[in-house]
């Protein structure tokens, strides 16, 4: 039981949380990176230029 | 790729200016959303199988016999697990008024499990044996003639409808593909073991029992004559929470 | 022209093999009806071949009737939308809710009044209940989210649906596979997972739906005319995907032959338990959040007149909620038989998703910045942003009682129950009835509702009933919990189960109070919608909401 626990533990709080924070980070850098905005931007008003 | 961004609103772009990127870009989502949503459930998931400790060893664990298991089929198909929990949790009051944890090994033949979300009615882990067959068969029948205050519905047409257990022997096979040790014995007696359960003195009955230890015959419903659904539902409810042999469990060894 | 009068045209190579698929199945789908032991599934194959039938006599008289077997992409350079099967979601929705609704109230009066069950096998609350949470999630959220997805992709693409019979075949097949849940329920089928009750061969077919709606929607997205594909399409995607992995995760079972309903699921007890709620909990995220939050994204800002207040917050509540929910599972088996450190992981990341929960919440909230006004005057937009404030709400519940502590309180009791329907009716009814106010006119061409006034007493009629139901519940729930575990001066316990079901019962007459005013006020809404379609002025053809854009001006590449 104790391996079991400590060596998921360890896991979790290591390449896990690395893990986490590398797919926020890379999610940020995307929705934040400078040259995304003016992309953003024009797809923000996609639903209010119907034809 | 055109890098001419102008201020929104703005006219649509070429059909034809981003496609290959388009399809890649709807593509990338779907790896994307598949990479991130099965991480989650093979962590969780996956070691239940291999970790050895995630169910405990207990002594007396055996497959449903074959009038059991059609039983389980009836509180499935009646939906009792909507009232009903199966899951005793570890604590102060849980234990009192309904014995001890559930543990993950009682659960081990369970297909599907039972365990529940909601106790409209009290849990069921360890009904078996606390009260009689006659009050079962007369609780099912009109639970508010015993528990005046008693919300269940009533399921008099159980004690008659006649059990229909021609396919029995699939029943079982179908569960040793996932990993219920029925043997071929087992399968090949299914029938026969079904009705020497619920019919009393039945010569059937010691080979029954050497096939599934603690096996309980005798008539359920009140009435020999007929093989019920209240035969069956009866025998399942008297059997659970039973098999475990407490004595013999090491709860310390057990602790995950 | 033929000797009828129509215009007899070649069939296409879909409609051929429409007609030989269905063709096909019918024989031994006959043959499996005739063999069957089981009535209810010789009931239920024969639908089958009724189904088939219909489809082979639908595809004849596409062709015999000269409907165009392809119709054009474009009509004068403006996308030719294809709305029927968004029409087919919208009614659809709209009857499943309210029978949904109504079996919800009939088993909440069940509990609160025991006599109703009847004492006879298709009435009982143990059937019925299946039935009720089906009916409301997968008849009618099902039918909202095909329908809006379907309206949603095109309309964002400037693209008409993939295929021809390929989005009639989803939205007709879907709800097949719901008549033949719900049927089974009634007759005793059942897998008894709570959520995934329907037996083998619906999962089979439900399956081939599903793959078939993932390939329309992004063969719809790979013809878009936009260079983005839409937040509100990422979302559907996440939920279409996802549905499809757990549904197809969580369904692996072996039937007991190909002439019986029955099944029993691949693995047992613990790891059983640990798929089930890993599907049932993320059934909640993706079917029940996700999808309706891809809905948000289109008509909130739509409603509003306004782009989404962020869309740089929406891209990051897309990935950080679709990444946190798949984990937060095992919050439902808290103190069960279930190893310790996946209860932990499960606790963990609910907390967790507080967090995305409340990102989303203030982006559809924040994007009427500068229009409050308008939930003055718009009761449709009042609806959508007090689903918003539900959704708030019971994302904040959530993570609190998947707490363990807590959860030791809560689970189990009515709490659970009043949680999910502040989320349920709060939320995703709520945003639901929001979009359907919305698509109706536009998809019958009619300048606006019969009657804002009658969306308004909707709306305080059916507020009413969630603040009854959702208090009733708390309260019942609160109490029973403690009562569970109240001892007496001695030590013994105080109170016998029985006692704690006793003191339920004015809570659960006003829960069934909350209700059926919650129903009335869907009846209003069907009536409002009924009149729209039937005497609502129609709205010019032309004099669409936005100015037409000049094609020329597009840049040759």
């Amino acid at each position: 039981m104790d391996t079991t626990y400590q060596w998921l533990a360890g896991f979790a709080q290591s390449a896990g949380l690395l893990y986490f924070v590398g797919i926020f980070l890379t999610v940020c850098c995307y929705a934040f990176w400078p040259g995304n905005r003016d992309r953003f931007e024009e797809a923000a008003r996609t639903p209010l230029q119907e034809d | 790729m055109s890098t001419i961004q102008t201020s929104a609103p703005q006219p649509r772009k070429s059909l034809w200016s981003k496609h290959k990127i388009f399809e890649t870009n709807s593509i990338i989502l779907i790896l994307g959303v598949l990479l991130v949503v099965s991480v989650g459930g093979l962590v969780e998931i996956a070691p239940l199988f291999y970790l050895k400790n995630t169910i405990e060893k207990v002594t007396g664990m055996r497959p449903y016999t074959p009038l059991e298991l059609a039983g389980r089929s009836i509180y499935v198909r009646e939906g009792c697990y909507n009232c009903h929990s199966q899951m005793i949790r570890p604590l102060r009051d849980e234990i009192e008024r309904y014995g001890h944890y559930s543990l993950a090994a009682e659960s081990m033949y369970d297909k599907p499990f039972q365990w529940g979300s909601k106790r409209t009615g009290p849990d069921l882990a360890r009904v078996g044996g606390k009260y009689s067959d006659e009050w079962q068969r007369q609780h099912l029948a009109q639970p508010r003639s015993l528990v005046p205050d008693s919300i269940m519905p009533g399921y008099p047409f159980l004690a008659k409808t006649e059990l229909k257990f021609e396919d029995i022997d699939s029943q079982l096979k179908a569960n040793r593909v996932g990993g219920v040790p029925y043997t071929d014995e087992m399968i090949a007696q299914a029938r026969r073991d079904l009705v020497a359960q619920a019919t009393p003195d039945d010569p059937g009955q010691a080979d029954l029992e050497k096939r599934y230890p603690k096996a309980q015959s005798r008539d359920y419903d009140g009435d020999p004559k007929t093989l019920t659904e209240a035969d069956a539902l009866i025998a399942y409810l008297q059997v659970l929470g039973t098999l475990v042999d407490f004595k013999l469990y090491d709860d310390k060894a057990n602790i995950r | 022209m033929s000797a009828t009068g129509y215009p007899i045209r070649q069939a296409t190579t879909g409609e051929i093999a429409g007609i030989l698929i269905a063709g096909a199945s019918i024989l031994p789908l006959i043959m499996i009806a005739a063999l069957t032991t089981d009535p209810g599934y010789a009931f239920h194959v024969s639908l089958g071949v009724v189904a088939a039938a219909i489809t082979i006599f639908l595809i004849a008289n596409r062709c015999f009737s000269g409907q165009p077997g392809n119709p054009p992409q474009e009509i004068d350079g403006k996308p030719n939308y294809n709305m029927g099967p968004v029409k087919f979601g919208t009614v659809a929705a709209m009857f499943w809710g309210i029978a949904g609704f109504t079996v919800g109230l009939v088993i909440a009066l069940q509990l609160a009044f025991p006599a109703l069950n009847f004492d006879l096998p298709w009435t009982n609350f143990g059937r019925l209940r299946p039935l009720h949470t089906s009916a409301v999630i997968f008849a009618f959220g099902g039918n909202v989210l095909l329908a809006t997805s379907f309206y949603v992709v095109q309309r964002t693409s400037r693209a008409r649906l993939a295929g021809e019979l390929a989005p009639w075949f989803v939205i007709l097949g879907y709800n097949l596979f719901i008549v033949i849940a719900g049927t089974g329920y009634l007759l005793g089928i059942t897998q008894g997972k709570e959520y995934a009750e329907p037996e083998w061969y619906a999962d089979l077919w439900l399956t081939i739906v599903w793959v078939v709606y993932l390939l329309v929607f992004l063969l719809t997205l790979a013809k878009r005319k936009e260079p983005h594909i839409y937040v509100a399409n990422w979302f559907y995607l996440g939920f279409i995907l996802t549905i499809a992995v757990l549904h197809i995760g969580n369904n692996l079972n072996v039937p007991v032959s190909i002439f019986s309903p029955k099944s029993y699921v691949l693995w047992s007890g613990v790891q059983d338990a640990m798929f089930q709620w890993w599907y049932g909990h993320n059934a909640v995220g993706f079917f029940l959040t996700a999808g309706f939050l891809a809905i948000m994204y289109y008509f909130v800002p739509k409603r509003a007149e306004r782009p989404v207040y962020s869309y740089r917050l929406s891209i990051i509540h897309f990935w950080a909620l679709i990444f946190l929910y798949i984990w937060a599972g095992p919050h439902h088996l808290h103190y069960t038989a279930l190893p310790d450190w996946a209860q932990t992981l499960g606790m963990t990341f609910s907390i967790m998703l507080w967090m995305p929960s409340w990102g989303g919440m203030i982006n559809g909230l924040m994007t009427l910045s500068g229009a409050w006004d308008k939930l003055r005057t718009d009761p449709v937009l009042r609806m959508m942003v007090v689903s918003l404030a539900f959704y708030g709400m019971s994302t904040f519940e959530g993570p609190l009682m998947s707490i363990k502590a807590v959860n030791s309180l809560s689970h189990y009791t009515d709490w659970t129950i009043g949680h999910v329907h502040s989320g349920a009716l709060g939320w995703v009814a709520y945003i639901s009835f929001g979009a359907i106010y919305c698509l109706v006119p536009w998809l019958w061409n009619r300048k606006g509702l019969y009657s804002l006034k009658l969306v308004n007493w909707h709306f305080w009629v059916s507020t009413l009933g969630i603040v009854l139901y959702i208090s009733a519940m708390w309260v019942s729930g609160i109490m029973q919990g403690l009562m569970w575990r109240a001892y007496t001066s001695l030590g013994f316990l105080e109170y016998s189960f029985i006692e704690t079901v006793a003191a339920m019962k004015p809570y659960y007459v006003i829960r069934a109070m909350g209700g059926g005013l919650f129903l009335a006020g869907a009846l209003i809404m069907v009536f409002n919608l009924w009149m729209t379609v039937r005497h609502g002025a129609e709205s010019a053809p032309e004099a669409e909401t936005q100015p037409k854009l000049q094609p020329q001006l597009v840049p040759a590449v």
